[in-house]
């Protein structure tokens, strides 16, 4: 019973200590990460950030330079590829272009020698699950990049590895396409039940697909958490700016609940550090509401500003807002309200006093 | 006021009629283009039907002559004859060896050029450009005297002789035999299959190799099963590129090979110039022409299917 119960904490890859060094270009920097049996882990970062670095060591097709990689359990950090227990997206689908789709798809199985009875099965299975059924004696020229992206995951799939790897699966198709496959590519986990570990410098894709997130800047592991935790409570000021948009406003911490902002003003927002620390404080635009100057209501914070203008997104309007010190954004959704003020005049600009988060400046 | 004493009234614009190019427009049109394509490449068409096309022309008649006991073609009617010389056990023979010695050359040059051509494929853009100079620097010297100085290295008193002996491995005498001539055959062509296949791999997305190492396939059998037919136009190219002056190669069999070893260009020119049998070195020359045909022709199928 015991070993179940290992079993099933074994994590399916464990990274400890990971450091990639390109000559003298650190790519990847000691970075510690364990990802769960099942599930759908985004790492995300601007590109040249370490991210498919750190995707191509668990691959195989780099070796760190230091530190230990275990798949369940097993080092696997000097396994050459097709040793390893795992198989990659490519971003550029990396599709065999003498090859038909089956042929493609049968390549992994064709490979281990799984026998040739079994082979036509489990392609067509592999076909279906992406529903690719017709397109079987195709070559991959003669698809759209929606399917040759699902016939890279087939082909990954087919083989029921561990752990699947996606860098940058969606990169390549068009927003319309992206989006449709977002959703798909998060049932077929589900019904796959592989734990996929996909690379991405969306975030929004990133905060939509994924189970957790492992946010990474110039080789560092900053944060891993749930999209939630990442949003609301990012770690640095790096994280806080980079998954979705925030105004980052300076200040010193007062107390434990209390910021004196760049220009004086005191404002209630929760955080550990020590006094005196140089902080900032993360608001989220649309935590952030607009009022004619005063008309804020007592309990928010509040700042007083000038309207510079007003950007029309459709569906929301983003304000920008120009206080004594910088500039910060307001968005609202797009009602059929009466308009706050016009461009020019004196705002004030008030949030909860719960909505912001205090980031390491 | 009214709207017509309005002085910036818009006036509406008139839609501007154009003239529909009429068949007979495009058909003019099409003529002039196709002028104008002749002319640019008249110099390059008056040149080969003057220098090429005539001379071989000529010596396409000459095949079907006959030679007298003077030595001069004789044309009398059709004649076969000198194809017919072509079956005898001599020229056959002579034949075979050239077809041997041609295939064994280029197999080698595939061999050695293959792996260099990933190698170079695979380098940073710098490094490709400096080895790739030094691919061609043998060709900024003469191919003779090339030649002549492998006769020096594989002579008697040569390097190769010396250096052998020095190794306690006996002194090689391998000048004047088939060894001598394929090893400057390929020593002279290398650079001939390494091109095209450099070509032809570094046009191959590299991560296929890395997505076929991926699906559990070894480095040999990605090299069997993606790197090799992906490139194969370029084997095929280079094959043919070494395969064809191999065959009827002239220069390198009269300088590394012996009296022996007479080849196919040898013959040729032999039946040119001291037998004086023009029809049989003429047929001769046809049949290599035909094989050189042939094998351009596969290569263009090939490339066709695979590209």
């Amino acid at each position: 019973m015991s070993e179940e119960i290992e079993n099933a904490l074994t994590p399916a890859v464990a990274i400890s200590g990971i450091t990639k060094r390109f000559d003298d270009v650190v790519a990847v920097d000691n970075v510690n990460l364990t990802i769960g049996d099942g599930e759908f882990f985004a790492m995300l970062g601007p590109s040249g950030c370490g991210k498919t670095t750190t995707l191509r060591m668990i691959a195989g097709l780099e070796f760190p330079t230091e530190g230990s990689l275990k798949i369940f359990g097993e080092e696997v950090g000097t396994l050459p590829p097709n040793r390893r227990p795992v198989n990659t997206v490519f971003q550029s689908y990396a599709l065999f272009p003498h090859m038909t789709v089956a042929e493609n798809i049968a390549f992994g199985l064709k490979m281990r020698k799984v026998p040739k009875s079994e082979i036509g099965g489990k392609v067509k299975e592999a076909i279906r699950l992406v529903q690719l059924t017709g397109m079987e004696e195709r070559k991959p020229n003669q698809l759209s990049g929606g399917q040759q992206q699902r016939v890279a995951l087939a082909r990954a799939l087919v083989n029921q590895p561990k752990v699947l790897l996606l860098d940058e699966p969606l990169g390549a198709l068009d927003l319309k396409l992206r989006q449709e496959m977002q959703s798909e590519l998060k049932s077929l986990q589900r019904e796959v039940g592989i734990t996929f570990v996909f690379v991405t410098h969306d975030q929004e894709e990133a905060l939509t697909m994924s189970d957790r997130i492992a946010v990474m800047h110039a080789g560092q592991l900053l944060q891993v958490g749930e999209p939630e935790e990442i949003y609301e409570r990012p770690a640095n000021r790096f994280v806080a700016d980079f998954i979705g948009r925030t105004n980052l406003l300076e200040g010193t911490v007062q107390s434990s609940d209390m910021v004196c902002l760049s220009n004086g003003t005191r404002i209630p927002a929760a955080s550990s550090f020590d006094v005196g620390t140089k902080v900032a404080v993360s608001l989220r635009p649309e935590r952030a509401r607009l009022h004619p100057k005063g008309g804020a209501p007592e309990s928010n914070s509040s700042v007083d500003g000038r309207l510079e203008g007003v950007m029309y997104l459709g569906n929301a309007l983003v304000h920008t807002v120009a206080l004594d010190w910088m500039t910060i954004e307001v968005r609202a959704e797009n009602r059929l309200e009466a308009e706050v003020a016009a461009v020019g005049e004196e705002v004030t600009v008030s949030w909860d006093p719960g909505a912001v988060s205090v980031v390491a400046d | 006021m009214t709207m017509t004493e309005a002085p910036d009234e818009i006036e509406e614009p008139k839609p501007i009629e154009v003239e529909a190019a009429t068949p007979e427009f495009e058909a003019a049109a099409a003529r002039a283009e196709a002028r104008r394509g002749l002319m640019i490449a008249a110099p390059a068409y008056l040149y080969l039907i003057l220098f090429f096309g005539i001379p071989l022309a000529i010596v396409f008649a000459y095949s079907f002559a006959t030679r007298n006991r003077f030595g001069e073609a004789v044309f009398d009617g059709v004649s076969f004859e000198a194809y017919a010389k072509l079956g005898e056990p001599i020229v056959r023979d002579i034949i075979l060896r050239s077809l041997w010695l041609a295939v064994l050359t280029t197999v080698i040059c595939l061999v050695v050029a293959y792996p260099f051509s990933y190698y170079l494929a695979t380098r940073s853009p710098k490094t490709r450009n400096i080895l790739l100079v030094f691919v061609m620097i043998p060709f900024w010297s003469n191919f003779l005297v090339r030649n002549y100085a492998w006769r020096v290295i594989l002579g008697n008193d040569g390097v190769a002789s010396k250096t052998t002996g020095f190794l306690g491995l006996g002194e090689i005498e391998i000048l004047f035999t088939p060894t001598a001539v394929v090893l400057g055959l390929v020593y002279g062509f290398l650079p001939f299959m390494v091109l095209p296949l450099y070509a032809s791999i570094e046009r191959i997305d590299l991560s296929l190799v890395e997505a076929s190492r991926d699906l559990y396939a070894s480095g040999w059998q990605t090299f069997r099963r993606v790197l090799l037919p992906l490139s194969m136009p370029g084997v095929v190219a280079g094959s043919i590129l070494v395969f064809v002056p191999s065959f009827g190669a002239y220069v390198t069999p009269e300088i590394l090979g012996g009296a022996k070893t007479t080849l196919l260009g040898s013959y040729i020119v032999t039946q040119f110039l001291t037998a004086r049998n023009l029809p049989v070195g003429a047929s001769l020359s046809f049949v290599l022409m035909a094989v050189m045909l042939a094998s351009a022709i596969v290569y263009f199928r090939s490339g066709g299917k695979n590209l």
